[in-house]
């Protein structure tokens, strides 16, 4: 569901063609009959932004039946733990959860609590405001005294139990609904229930897979969350062949994420300090919290030793390991948020490294137009890219808006180097670090990132050395004598700093359970611990697949501690003995007095299945012999979501921010807590109950092509694949080009009330009208490869989306919004300009229009606009 | 070259006295077919390497010649790929050797309209003098309420995914001891 | 000598019969259409393979495919056939949805009229969605009043030189320039094409093709430099879901078989093989397919002949004053001086 594997991952996809080889049946479910569908036993089409409904559908298929797997559901997740007497749900609250303010648009989760546990009150502003991993890494946040008892119910029969309240949800979820909603006719759905039940359990287990389809939505979290209530309903988590599979776009995007080159976290899912944090001890009870379980009980460990590798010599237990030489936050400081600042002049200076978001950013528009409005902007790639060269070719040129003798960017434009032309690891998307060797030196001015780096740190340091300012304490102590490798740094001894040093020895760090929290230990990123173990770069291993185990376990290397299947102890029962003999992965071999297997467990190893933690035991010793989710803070896997996350305990069908139609379940139309950036350059089209949605009457959606990467940079510069792709299209239904006047191979625009874009059409049978609660709707899709440089060139798909965004993780919906579709080319120049805004007159469209977010009961509607200037509503 | 083995060559007298009468397959063969050799035998070394495009992380094989790459294919010995390449990894010779590649720095001047060129090290130094002014001219000590910041939100900065860990590790490294906290990539879109 | 067999029919061994001793085995392709997922890393795995250039940048609107054919500048090519019946025990998901009339049939009135001035009009290819008018193709839907679409699939399938037993090509090239190899393979020589074409107008499938520029005819070589080096074809190789399979011909053969039974046993009835049968007009190919319909839906002809299928009567007297006048001239030259 939401991934198109077969095109977006056609190597990985191998194997989905081997197990169907082998008897599995494939079931796709996705808004378009894609390369995937094509090759699966079943499509189901659904309407794009509506996965939770569907998926909600099937957790009520399961619970009505009363197919779950009882005994993993009662011992591994928190299924029978009862919540508080103040938990109200949205069957009580039109379609929103206890604790909802409409002025700050945001939940104090207080309520969501178990009923034994007493959780502080939290008002709810900051956490939207910060996005919640940023405060919880990843490890879910902390709820104190869930190492204790937490009152239960083991027959999931109390009304307040997890269970109850599930079923209760979910109720109205029927085979009738997910028709109405999603389009998909009851038999179809039906189907699905039954196969996916049918092949889960003991005997069997069901894979589920997602990419960018589930996450580009204003509710991607829950998205996810509603995939793993079904899957840990099922019992298919921590087991071969089971689990959810996070399909990622980018070569390292997953590196970048565990390494992060984001601004809520720090490397090992450690969050960025904010403003709370006053002392390292603060910042660490945020973390691990009092009394509750897990191996986030040993964050002192791992961000003692991360502030280790930081500063050096200069971190003493003294200085609070120099914890106040970190920036803190205090805000939304994501990418959409900057661009924005760019534009509103509060940002001087960009960094571009091998990313473009003139074309790959929602809105480019806005991306464009902040870097015009920069001092200076770097941008480093292999090629020369639009977000380079907008102040040439933007098409904001074209309408007059940029003009590149009034625009003041300085652009330095660095060749870097390709993946041939230096050496380093990336972590593809099971999380396994494969080493890279250099094959050929870069040419000219081409240089690594490394290199780049390394000189701007050596340079910075040198210009600050003599500086007294406290600010410039932070560069000084930075520690940065990493092995030379020519003038660069050797990426193996950057790699082994990953890893970690034991500082007594200066040996690397066998793992995350050598680190201390006394000094003694550095360690640049705690789950990479291992990595470099016996000062052997483990990433470097190549053992070919025919020579290792089935687990592969010599190929690379998988954190954490090159373990393949995360919470892998759930592939055994209670007791420790696999659920069944053909299922069987890791189990606990009682003679030896370990756990065992084909993989290496994900579990202390020496603890015995009935081990019961003493009194008052705290972190990894109060997991008991069977809390198999040993990073949750009491052991269990949560179908219900107690805190941690912004816009609910439990996944809920909201409409998309722009939809075409009212929500059929609830008052509440789309997501109460959805952040939304009501301003003048960032209008969004109406939806229900707002009037006028009729003027954008489809509903859109983009993806890639097998043949193009993402932005196109990789791509549309290259003639091989330039030619198999080689131009912008629209994908549109017969139906819809017969409503529309569009003919094959013909111009069309696309509308919405950011910009119209220009595309050939084709008319295709694999996009299918969806009857929706008696109505017929039409989807458009395109792929959103192109821009103005390169081989083949088109108009910037994403300058047709705005930004709002999901509130736990700030990623944009843009995987679905509405539009409209006319024959011909769009206006060119300024007529552009005019064209859309009349669009939006139609509409009346303001910057107001999307930002009252909640429209459940008779609750007061305020806006959630920007405070800044924007013109008068058109009248 | 003697007569008998210039004659020996002629494909017609090959095909006379051979055992190809008709000329269709041993006879007609010529010098340059008879000499031909995958070109990766020729390589100097050979480069264990991963593609650079999506996640999946399919294991390549850059050969090497001359310190020319002359060809990437996949490794059958990897777990994840078994060799295979989808149509981008099969490009990756094109995406590296390929006259799309910029080899020399670029420099857009305030208000111009053209690119010059510009010494990669003087660029570095641009650079580094115009951090620090952003850096000061988005200083933030503290908050409203006294709570320090200590940050810059005068520069900001986005990619990362196509990067490696050790280049991420930097990256983050040095931006947070400079105070500069809008660090992005991919991930976040 | 077997020369009656060299130009028609059966043939075991075709690089015995092109005079290679100590030969390897024949090698070949199976391309099991059932499987690919339409990536086109073959089309590119062999163009960065054997250097062969862009081959323009035209969008041609049928379906996702844009090489629209094999020619001098592409020697894979995967078509995109999008139909109106189910595949196998396939649920597309497509056909309970709503809106009227079957809509394959509009579309491919659609589509048909639109597409551009390809070589062979697309419709030749099979790659257009258009009503190719099989005997098992009913036409569910086309009553008006219809409340739900017709069912629907989307085929991919790979081309390539086929490297026929009975090579039309090779047999009609006047220079010696196309050869059949020690693999059993039908190879231009470059270094000896001289451009006449003839060849072009010999493939019974329409695959060999002059290059603009240089006037040379080009096609897939299976590698032949590769297969030199036991390295395996690079499309074959790249393939991700070993839809092009590389190999001995006879294991090939066996491995399609057993395929083939696979799918019948898993209810796709309409699973065939193609090109594989030693008896059809070219003595069967060294590169041959499981389809999943008809070979015109793919662009295949049903029924290929070599045309030199009635040549040996013709040139048995020909090829005879050819070799007298060959021997001739090799005797002049062999008088003159060239010490």
């Amino acid at each position: 569901m939401g991934s198109n594997m077969a095109e977006a991952h056609p190597v990985g996809f191998q194997w989905v063609m081997e197990a169907k080889a082998r008897g599995a049946k494939v079931i796709h479910i996705d808004p378009r009959f894609t390369r995937t569908s094509a090759l699966a036993d079943q499509h189901v089409t659904l309407r794009a932004g509506t996965d939770i409904a569907f998926l909600g559908g099937v957790i009520n298929y399961v619970l009505t039946h009363d197919l779950h797997f009882r005994e993993y559901v009662q011992s591994y997740t928190n299924a029978t733990f009862l919540l508080s007497e103040r938990y109200r749900d949205t069957e009580d609250l039109d379609g929103l959860f206890s604790g909802y303010d409409p002025l700050t648009a945001s939940y104090d989760s207080s309520s969501w609590a178990y009923e034994s546990v007493a959780a502080p009150e939290r008002p709810g502003r900051r956490d939207k405001e910060q996005a919640a991993s940023s405060r919880h890494g990843a490890g879910g946040p902390t709820v104190e005294g869930h190492a204790g008892e937490i009152a239960a119910d083991l027959a999931m029969e109390h009304p307040r139990s997890v269970l109850q309240v599930l079923k209760r949800h979910f109720c109205r979820y029927t085979p009738e609904a997910v028709e109405r909603i999603c389009g998909v006719p009851r038999d179809l759905f039906l189907d699905v229930c039954r196969a996916w039940t049918a092949n889960s359990g003991r005997e069997h287990t069901t894979a589920l897979v997602y990419s960018v389809g589930w996450t580009q939505h204003s509710v991607g979290a829950q998205y996810i969350r509603a995939g793993s209530i079904v899957q840990l309903l099922l019992g298919n988590i921590g087991r071969p062949g089971g689990g959810i599979y996070a399909l990622r776009g980018h070569a390292s995007i997953q590196g970048s994420t565990d390494i992060p080159t984001l601004f809520n976290l720090l490397p090992g899912y450690l969050p960025m300090p904010d403003t709370s944090h006053e002392s390292l001890a603060a910042y660490l009870e945020s973390i691990s919290g009092r009394n509750q379980k897990g191996f986030w009980g040993n964050a002192d460990a791992y961000t003692v030793s991360l502030l280790k590798e930081y500063f050096g010599e200069a971190a003493t237990a003294e200085n609070d390991y120099c914890f106040d030489h970190l920036p803190r936050i205090n805000g939304d400081h994501g990418t959409y948020r900057t661009a924005m600042d760019m534009v509103d002049g509060k940002v001087f200076g960009y960094f571009l490294l091998g990313q473009n978001p003139a074309v790959g950013s929602a809105h480019g528009r806005l991306q464009r137009l902040g870097m015009a409005n920069l001092d200076w902007l770097v941008v480093r790639d292999l090629t020369m890219i639009e977000s380079a060269t907008f102040w040439q070719d933007a098409p904001e040129i074209e309408t007059g808006e940029i003009v590149p003798e009034r625009c003041r960017t300085e652009v330095f434009f660095f060749p870097a180097a390709s993946h041939v032309e230096k050496s380093g690891t990336f972590t593809q998307t099971q999380r396994m670090l494969q080493w890279r060797d250099q094959a050929v030196a870069p040419a000219g001015d081409q240089r690594s990132e490394l290199w780049f780096f390394h000189q701007l740190a050596l340079r910075l340091k040198a210009r600050l050395a003599a500086s007294t300012d406290p600010r410039d304490r932070p560069v000084q102590d930075l520690a940065w004598d990493y092995a030379a490798d020519g003038d660069e740094p050797s990426s193996a001894d950057v790699l082994r700093h990953i890893n970690g040093i034991d500082l007594n020895t200066g040996r690397t760090v066998s793992g995350y359970t050598d680190l201390r929290a006394d000094g003694s230990t550095s360690c640049g990123c705690w789950i990479y611990s291992g990595v470099y173990a016996d000062e052997v770069n483990q990433a470097r291993r190549r053992t070919p697949r025919s020579e290792c185990g089935p687990y592969d376990a010599e190929w690379g290397w998988t954190w954490p501690m090159n373990r393949r299947v995360l919470y892998n102890r759930a592939s055994a029962d209670p007791q420790g003995r696999p659920w069944s003999a053909r299922k069987a992965l890791v189990w606990w071999d009682e003679e030896r007095g370990e756990w065992t297997g084909d993989d290496i467990p994900d579990f202390e190893r020496t603890k015995p299945p009935d081990y019961r933690p003493p009194e008052g035991a705290s972190g990894p010793e109060a997991l008991r012999g069977d809390d198999p989710f040993i990073m949750m803070s009491d052991g269990k896997a949560w179908l219900f979501a107690p805190a941690g996350l912004a816009d609910g305990p439990l996944p809920t069908h909201y409409e998309p921010h722009e939809s075409p139609m009212r929500n059929v379940l609830y008052g509440q139309q789309a997501s109460p807590v959805r952040k939304v950036y009501g301003r003048p350059d960032n209008p969004s089209n109406p939806a229900p109950p707002e009037a006028h949605s009729d003027v954008f009457p489809y509903v859109f959606t983009a993806a890639r092509l097998t043949e193009h990467h993402t932005a196109g940079g990789m791509s549309r510069q290259l003639p091989y694949l330039s030619e198999l792709q080689p131009e912008l299209f629209v994908e549109v239904a017969p139906e819809l080009a017969a409503e529309r006047g569009l003919r094959h191979l013909d111009w069309a625009h696309v509308i919405t009330s950011r910009t119209a874009v220009d595309a050939r059409v084709v008319v295709t049978d694999r996009m299918a009208p969806l009857l929706l609660d008696g109505r017929v709707v039409h989807q458009v899709w395109m792929p959103y490869h192109w821009g103005s440089v390169g081989l083949t060139t088109g108009d910037v798909v994403n300058d047709l989306l705005g930004v709002v965004v999901d509130p736990n993780v700030f990623i944009q919906e843009s995987k679905v919004l509405t539009c409209d579709v006319r024959p011909g080319r769009r206006p060119r120049g300024p007529d552009l300009l005019a064209y859309v805004a009349d669009y939006r007159h139609r509409a009346g469209i303001t910057p107001r229009t999307g930002t009252r977010v909640v429209t459940a009961g008779d609750t007061d509607r305020p806006e959630h606009t920007e405070p800044c200037e924007w013109p008068e509503d058109p009248s | 070259m003697g007569v008998k083995q210039w004659i020996g060559q002629w494909p017609v007298y090959r095909q006379l006295t051979g055992t190809d009468p008709l000329g269709r397959g041993s006879a007609a063969q010529s010098a340059r077919s008879a000499g031909l050799e995958p070109r990766t035998r020729g390589a100097d070394r050979v480069v264990d390497s991963v593609c650079p495009y999506c996640a999946v992380g399919c294991a390549q094989r850059v050969y090497v010649k001359d310190e020319q790459v002359v060809q990437i294919e996949g490794n059958p010995d990897s777990p994840i790929s078994r060799g295979r390449l989808c149509p981008k990894g099969s490009a990756s010779k094109q995406l590296v050797t390929g006259k799309q590649r910029v080899r020399t720095v670029r420099y857009r001047a305030p208000y111009g309209t053209q690119w010059q060129d510009l010494d990669l090290d003087t660029a570095v130094d641009m650079v580094v003098d115009r951090v620090l002014d952003a850096r000061r001219k988005g200083w933030q000590d503290a908050d409203e309420a006294g709570n320090p910041l200590r940050r810059t939100m005068g520069i900001a900065s986005l990619g990362g995914a196509t990067l490696d860990n050790e280049e991420n590790y930097l990256i983050k490294k040095l931006f947070t001891a400079l105070g500069a906290l809008q660090v992005e990539n991919q991930a976040r879109i | 000598m077997r020369h009656g067999q060299s130009f028609f029919g059966p043939l075991a061994d075709p690089a015995a019969d092109a005079g290679h001793r100590d030969h390897p085995p024949r090698v070949g392709f199976f391309t099991d259409t059932s499987v690919c997922i339409g990536c086109k890393a073959c089309e590119v795995a062999c163009k960065e393979w054997n250097d062969v250039p862009e081959d323009g940048l035209d969008l041609l609107g049928m379906s996702f495919d844009n090489t629209g054919m094999l020619g001098a500048n592409s020697w894979r090519h995967v078509a995109f056939v999008e139909q109106e019946r189910p595949l196998g025990r396939q649920d597309a998901g497509l056909a309970e949805l709503p809106t009227g009339p079957s809509t394959t049939e509009a579309a491919a009135s659609v589509v048909a009229r639109a597409l551009p001035g390809t070589p062979r009009d697309g419709g030749d290819l099979g790659t257009a969605p258009v009503h190719l008018g099989f005997p098992s193709f009913d036409l569910p839907g086309t009553d008006a009043d219809a409340r739900e679409r017709t069912d629907f699939r989307w085929l991919m399938s790979s081309d390539v030189c086929k490297h026929c037993t009975h090579a039309g090509c090779l047999d009609v090239c006047p220079t010696g320039a196309l050869f059949r190899t020690e693999f059993g393979t039908v190879v231009v020589q470059q270094d000896i094409c001289n451009g006449c074409g003839y060849c072009v107008s010999g493939c019974p499938y329409g695959v060999i093709d002059r290059r603009h520029d240089d006037g040379r005819a080009w096609k897939c070589t299976l590698c032949y430099d590769r297969l030199r080096g036991d390295l395996e074809p690079a499309c074959a190789k790249a393939c991700p879901t070993q839809s092009i399979q590389f190999g001995p011909l006879d294991e090939l053969r066996e491995r399609a078989a057993g395929r083939l039974a696979q799918l019948h046993e898993a209810g796709v009835t309409e699973a065939r093989l193609y090109g594989h049968d030693p008896d059809d007009g070219v003595g069967g190919d060294g590169a041959f397919f499981l389809l999943l319909d008809e070979p015109e839906v793919y662009g295949l002809p049903p029924d290929p002949v070599v045309p030199t299928r009635d040549l040996p009567a013709m040139w048995k007297s020909a090829g005879l004053a050819a070799s007298a006048m060959l021997a001739a001239a090799a005797a002049v030259f062999l008088g003159g001086d060239r010490s």
